[in-house]
């Protein structure tokens, strides 16, 4: 990832509103892991979610795809609520990516067929169609030519870089990172930035749960600091950085900042 | 370690060196593997004396020593004092086919080799023209079926002349067939999310567990008959299908449930994440996955229950070593238990030897590169 700025003239907000949490809470067992989560979400927004681990960052962006099941409140997905009517979480899944920490890619199945297999399988795409849009976002992530090659035989990199051309395979209109780039060798993760940022650039809505701050400078109009299971302070990524306004948040940003 | 010849090269330009000499060659592993420590060279010696004391007379009594030729055990010690292999040329046949009618035995041999070209597609992906032929394999257990016990057009043959080699195929393949997608689904019920499938398949699974094959064959037997309406005639031989078969199953789903757990939950969530329905994320994911793990277990599972149909005898069907238990009974051959039981075993080692090395051959073909 270069240090210089990037084109953001890609990256526009708009008014539309594509998910929206109100009110949400949720329990593991007796443990409250998310209070009252409010948040609502315009198509094109870049949104990274940060906090000490164990906050329920990650928790979170699983229950907007229901990977986690939320016990109260609401959430609408592209106008669609989250309930237990499998129809509905099925409609959502297919505009919903979502990008695993351990990429979660399927080994048996060489990369190619990683990329196709849900478009032919969910969306009933025919198999040509299918593997040109695969070499289509393989190309996008800068490794077409790994696509007969099986996960194991990638690097960290490459393999994270699969995950997210498997996820646009669908083409989400949402996208879930979910610490992408945590399992990472070092010098694998401007590689899957880069990746991330050209995503951003295209306009598609993210949500991002990263320790990247760099990142979320560049490239999200809005940070949010979870603790404790609730969202304690969002602002634009400047003015969170600079201003931070909860001690919480101070004491969060000096520990990953200074050292 | 012997010559250090040391060559400088500038940091970062140093080339990958062939090994040092001692270190391959077929000398150095046989001295490595035969007299690398001091254990290992008295082994080796022990292990050259135990052959040479055992091999030599192994061979006489097997090969040397032995007649094919002759009409009785009497007519074999009066030629040479090894091993009267004339027993298994009388009896070859019979070892077979047991009591099926000879004119009609042309049927079963067709079925036999009928099912090399079905497993054969069943089992090698290379096969030519696979996918079209894969219709074939299902339609051969009703082709094989309508061969062995006849019907619509084929004189009918009772299932009690069923014996010998040809028992012992009919149940150890219907078993193997069966028990693998029964227990695949048991596996899945056992590990569902709703509870009411999920205590029906512990408890089936336990219960078939828990009690001896030999137990169920006995019920199948004898106890069936109440269950079942009077003047309903339930085929032994299909009862003791069913029973083998529900046996193999419980020990099949708990080895695959195994392979199940191995799977990391990221794979669930994944397939879950990309809109998959439960049974395409079983199909095209987990068990694609978790059958790879099981195949050790799945095969040994195979290989116990070929071996388990010589249990069958216990309730009067007479597999192949059944049948040639007979033949020792017979005043003609009386006496000659070891012919007998070693051409048994080498039937047995050959189907079982064959199972194991496709096991290991599917396991090479489906290696895909270093987990991660």
């Amino acid at each position: 990832m270069s240090e210089a700025a990037i084109d953001t003239s890609g990256m526009k907000v708009t008014d539309e509103v594509v998910i929206e949490i109100q009110h949400m809470h949720k329990w593991y067992g007796e443990f409250h892991v998310l209070k009252n989560v409010n948040l609502t979400v315009n198509r094109g927004e870049r949104i990274v979610i940060c906090g000490p681990s164990g906050s329920g960052k990650s928790t979170m962006i699983r229950c907007i795809n229901r990977l986690e099941e939320h016990q109260q409140g609401h959430i609408l997905v592209d106008g669609i609520e989250l309930t237990n009517d499998l129809k509905n979480i099925d409609a959502i899944r297919r505009e919903v990516g979502m990008v695993f920490q351990h990429f979660n890619l399927f080994p048996h199945l060489t990369v190619l067929e990683n990329c196709t297999l849900a478009p032919i399988w969910v969306r009933q795409t025919p198999k040509k169609d299918a593997e040109e849009q695969a070499m289509h976002f393989l190309s996008k992530v800068k490794i077409p030519d790994q696509a007969h090659k099986y996960p194991g035989q990638l690097s960290g990199g490459q393999q994270q870089r699969v995950a997210i051309a498997r996820s646009l395979c669908m083409n989400p209109r949402i996208m879930l990172f979910d610490e992408p780039t945590s399992a990472l060798d070092p010098e694998m993760i401007s590689e899957v930035l880069d990746t991330m940022i050209e995503l951003a650039q295209e306009g598609m809505t993210m949500l991002c749960v990263t320790h990247e701050m760099g990142f979320a400078r560049k490239v999200a109009n809005r940070v949010i600091f979870m603790d404790g299971g609730e969202i304690i302070e969002q602002n634009e990524p400047e003015e969170f950085f600079t201003n931070p306004q909860s001690e919480r948040t101070k004491l969060f940003l000096s520990q990953i900042l200074n050292h | 370690m012997t010559d250090v010849t040391e060559q400088n090269y500038p940091p970062g330009k140093h080339p990958s060196l062939p090994p040092p000499r001692n270190m391959t060659g077929w000398h150095v592993w046989i001295w490595k593997n035969f007299f690398g420590s001091i254990t290992n060279t008295v082994l080796t010696f022990l292990s050259i004396f135990l052959i040479w004391q055992i091999v030599p007379g192994a061979l006489d009594f097997l090969v040397f020593d032995s007649v094919v030729n002759a009409g009785s055990r009497a007519e074999c010690r009066e030629i040479a004092d090894g091993a009267c292999w004339a027993v298994i040329v009388e009896r070859f046949e019979q070892s077979i086919f047991a009591f099926y009618p000879e004119e009609e035995r042309w049927r079963v041999i067709l079925a036999f080799i009928l099912l090399f070209p079905t497993v054969g597609i069943l089992l090698f992906d290379g096969f030519p023209a696979r996918a079209k032929l894969m219709k074939f394999t299902i339609a051969y257990p009703f082709i094989a079926g309508w061969l062995i016990v006849g019907g619509w057009g084929l004189e009918p043959v009772s299932t009690d002349k069923f014996g010998g080699v040809m028992l012992t195929l009919i149940i150890g393949v219907t078993g193997i067939t069966l028990s693998l997608p029964i227990g695949i689904l048991l596996a899945l019920g056992r590990i569902s999310k709703l509870p009411a499938m999920r205590i029906v398949c512990v408890a089936f699974i336990e219960f078939i567990r828990g009690v001896p094959l030999i137990t169920l064959l006995f019920v199948a037997s004898t106890m069936l008959n109440y269950f079942l309406p009077p003047g309903v005639q339930f085929d032994l031989l299909l009862r003791v299908l069913i029973m083998v078969t529900l046996f193999a199953s419980a020990y099949m789903a708990e080895v695959i449930r195994g392979g199940l757990q191995a799977i990391p939950k990221g794979q669930y969530e994944a397939a879950d994440a990309m809109g998959l329905k439960y049974w395409q994320s079983m199909r095209l994911i987990i068990l694609p996955q978790a059958l790879k793990i099981s195949i050790p277990g799945i095969v040994n599972t195979f290989i116990g229950l070929y071996k388990d149909t010589t249990l069958v005898i216990i309730i009067g069907l007479l597999d192949v070593l059944g049948i040639m238990k007979t033949a020792l009974a017979d005043p003609k051959w009386n006496g000659l238990p070891e012919e007998v039981y070693i051409y048994t075993a080498i039937f047995f080692f050959v189907s079982c030897f064959a199972m194991s090395r496709y096991s290991l051959y599917l396991e090479k073909k489906l290696h895909t590169g270093h987990k991660r």
